[in-house]
């Protein structure tokens, strides 16, 4: 049936022998794999070798962009386009444009997280082989897993599930693609 | 004490070396030692489980109570905006009370998602999740009082910077139109951050509800999770977003209430004219906000059996965090007085004496014992372990925070500069039950929270456990990010 193979799954039942699973195979070289668990285990990104996140620079854009989006909104509404006389004040300055150009970064801020997030994170995608792994519920759950990808170039079926039961799994199985 | 093993030196911080510090003995966060899957067992069970009896009664009742909001907006908008008691002195009395009032509600589920979040007070997982869907639901009761009090609710889009025939643009002088800009801001970024932690919890329930051969929920669920598969890669980008989310809500919920404050400490209004303002509305929000969590964590923690979820642990915090910020309240109450006296404005002076003393004293009275008297029996152990008393406390403090509003805006608007424009403030029956009938507006969009999304996050709640310790020397793992105990973890 599974012409092509996805790769390899292999559970683990606590977060100890996930987490020191995941060393193994971060310094067996693999680079396309992951660990799929049911909460953010800490330090795993370290025990993985993940990098820091870059969904910072979208913030930052974002933040750029809303507060910018405030001051010129203003600016052009009530000093260029229609100034609009209230109480001898000026027609435009800084300080009353401050809290909603303050208001407009937190806006775009936020979305531009969620954004990023959802970009990095290649979301959403409702079709993944992992997610047809007879046992993925368990995933969100209580169990813990490593799928190791066929298309890394360190991949050997026989070695790599030979790593995983040395790592520490319970149960090793094959995911179509 | 803990196992200093190779794999803790890399988060372990190099100052644990050289003091040795004590270690104070703190509770569990989760109680019974409970596993990973009891916690998923237990949220999941409430969505996917009967309805209970219990909810059809409160729902019912709570459609009943909101059915009056809805028939008083539909006759106000049928007739016109006289059919509430606008009228001078109070032009804009009742619904800008309300509208407080909510808004503030509000600000405690903000508070325990991004702030405690940035404190890291890993308490605040058992309750961020019903704290911010009663932020969201507080800000929808809110915003019906300013859309449609402009009487001509089809203008209301007026409000937004949009182009218009008129070819004129709003005046962003004025805190009314910050206000827009805040109140409208809080309540989409609210709920981005409340869509974005649940989206895990969203994912779990998809798979459950396809096992269970539930294929339109199952759907459903699935379609908001957006494909969410637990990868530690995916978590890895998920916790830096949430912790931004956190540290920009932070300053917002700091903001929004300092622009509705200013939208009285901006006027030349004796009792409003203060800078004072800002910290205590926004303290006052808080305490608003923490009451309401009181007042609906409680029989939630019995109805569904909670305990070992929201432990005394968590009350004694909430009781904690409200005895505080009363007490701020009550700091301010008492600097409002002598600023009155010492800045020497006869004005001032009198509206704040008319206030204790006037037509309007029973409000300030009952304001002072709610908000004041009220959180200092929180000083006290054994009435915080006593939840039935707590939560009547928690009765008492959401309706001083009414009278908070009512006294500040009655007392100051109905005795201003011109004794020969003096009045009262007269709110008609449409009035009354428009208010009365948001907190159905509110029951009811909570009741359908509790039934259909899960109340609880169940991945941050595992992170808290025991269970979640990576180095396997877990008796001594509370699930605070002690830095001591727990190697760095937090």
């Amino acid at each position: 049936m599974a012409e092509k193979s996805y790769g390899l799954i292999a559970t683990f039942e606590s977060v100890p022998a996930i987490y020191h699973a995941a060393e193994k195979v971060r310094d067996a070289g693999y680079t396309s794999w992951d660990c799929i668990t049911p909460l953010p285990v800490h330090g795993l990104d370290v025990a993985m070798g993940v990098k820091r996140s870059r969904v910072p620079r979208f913030s930052l854009a974002g933040g750029i962009t809303g507060f910018c989006t405030g001051m010129l909104m203003i600016f052009y509404m009530n000093g260029f386009d229609y100034r609009l006389t209230v109480g001898g004040k000026p027609f435009f300055s800084p300080l009353f444009a401050f809290p909603i150009s303050y208001e407009l970064t937190i806006l775009f801020t936020a979305f531009a997280t969620i954004g990023g997030m959802f970009i990095l994170n290649r979301l959403p995608m409702h079709y993944h082989p992992v997610l047809k792994y007879d046992n993925i519920h368990r995933a969100g759950n209580d169990l813990f897993y490593i799928v190791i990808e066929s298309r890394d170039s360190n991949f050997e079926p026989s070695a790599t599930r030979a790593l995983l039961e040395q790592a520490g799994a319970t149960e090793i199985s094959e995911l179509e693609d | 004490m803990s196992l200093a093993t190779d794999h803790s030196l890399e988060t372990r911080p190099a100052i644990l070396d050289e003091v040795k510090p004590a270690v104070l003995p703190r509770a569990h966060l989760i109680e019974n030692d409970r596993s990973f899957a009891w916690i998923t067992e237990k949220i999941c069970g409430i969505v996917e489980g009967p309805t209970p009896a219990w909810w059809w009664v409160c729902f019912a009742v709570a459609c009943c109570i909101a059915s009056f909001t809805v028939c008083g907006i539909v006759y106000l908008v049928a007739t016109g905006v006289g059919v509430w008691g606008h009228r001078s002195p109070v032009n804009w009395g009742w619904p800008i009370v309300n509208f407080v009032f909510w808004i503030g509600i509000g600000h405690a589920g903000t508070l325990i998602s991004a702030i405690l979040c940035l404190l890291r007070q890993k308490w605040r997982t058992s309750i961020n999740r019903a704290a911010e869907a009663m932020t969201i639901f507080a800000v929808v009761c809110a915003g019906i009082f300013p859309v449609f009090h402009v009487g001509r609710v089809w203008f209301a889009w007026y409000l937004f910077p949009i182009p218009n025939s008129n070819y004129i643009w709003q005046n962003f002088r004025s805190p009314l139109e910050w206000d827009v800009f805040a109140v409208s801001t809080y309540g989409t970024v609210s709920v981005l951050f409340w869509y974005v932690g649940m989206i895990p919890d969203l994912a779990v329930l998809r798979d459950r509800f396809l096992l269970g051969g539930k294929k339109v929920r199952s759907f459903l669920y699935g379609f908001f999770a957006m494909g969410w598969r637990g990868s530690n890669r995916h978590w890895s980008n998920y916790e830096m977003a949430y912790l931004i989310l956190a540290g920009v809500a932070t300053p917002l919920v700091l903001s929004v209430h300092t622009i509705v404050s200013f939208d009285f400490a901006v006027s030349l209004i004796p009792g409003w004219h203060t800078t004072i303002f800002p910290p205590y509305f926004v303290a006052g929000a808080i305490f608003s906000g923490f009451g309401m969590v009181l007042t609906l964590m409680l029989p939630l923690r019995a109805l569904f059996r909670l305990e070992d979820l929201i432990t005394q642990y968590h009350i004694d915090c909430m009781c904690k965090i409200t005895l505080a910020t009363g007490t701020m309240v009550g700091y301010a109450y008492g600097m409002e007085f002598f600023i009155a006296w010492y800045g020497g404005n006869p004005n001032e002076g009198f509206t704040f004496i008319n206030r204790a003393f006037g037509p309007y004293a029973w409000a300030y009275w009952i304001m002072i014992s709610c908000n004041v008297i009220t959180p200092q029996f929180f000083w006290f152990k054994w009435i915080r372990e006593n939840t039935t008393f707590v939560w009547v406390l928690s009765l008492f403090v959401n309706v001083g925070m009414w009278f908070e509003r009512f006294v500040i805006i009655c007392t100051s608007l109905t005795r201003d500069f011109l004794p020969s424009s003096w009045g009262n403030l007269s709110p008609t029956v449409v009035d009354i039950f428009t208010f009365f009938g948001t907190f159905g507006v509110f029951s009811v969009l909570f009741l359908l929270f509790i039934r259909f999304l899960p109340i609880m996050p169940m991945a941050e709640l595992k992170a808290v456990s025991p269970h979640a310790d990576a180095h396997a020397g877990h008796q001594d793992f509370t699930g605070h990010g002690d830095p001591v105990v727990e190697e760095g973890h937090a």
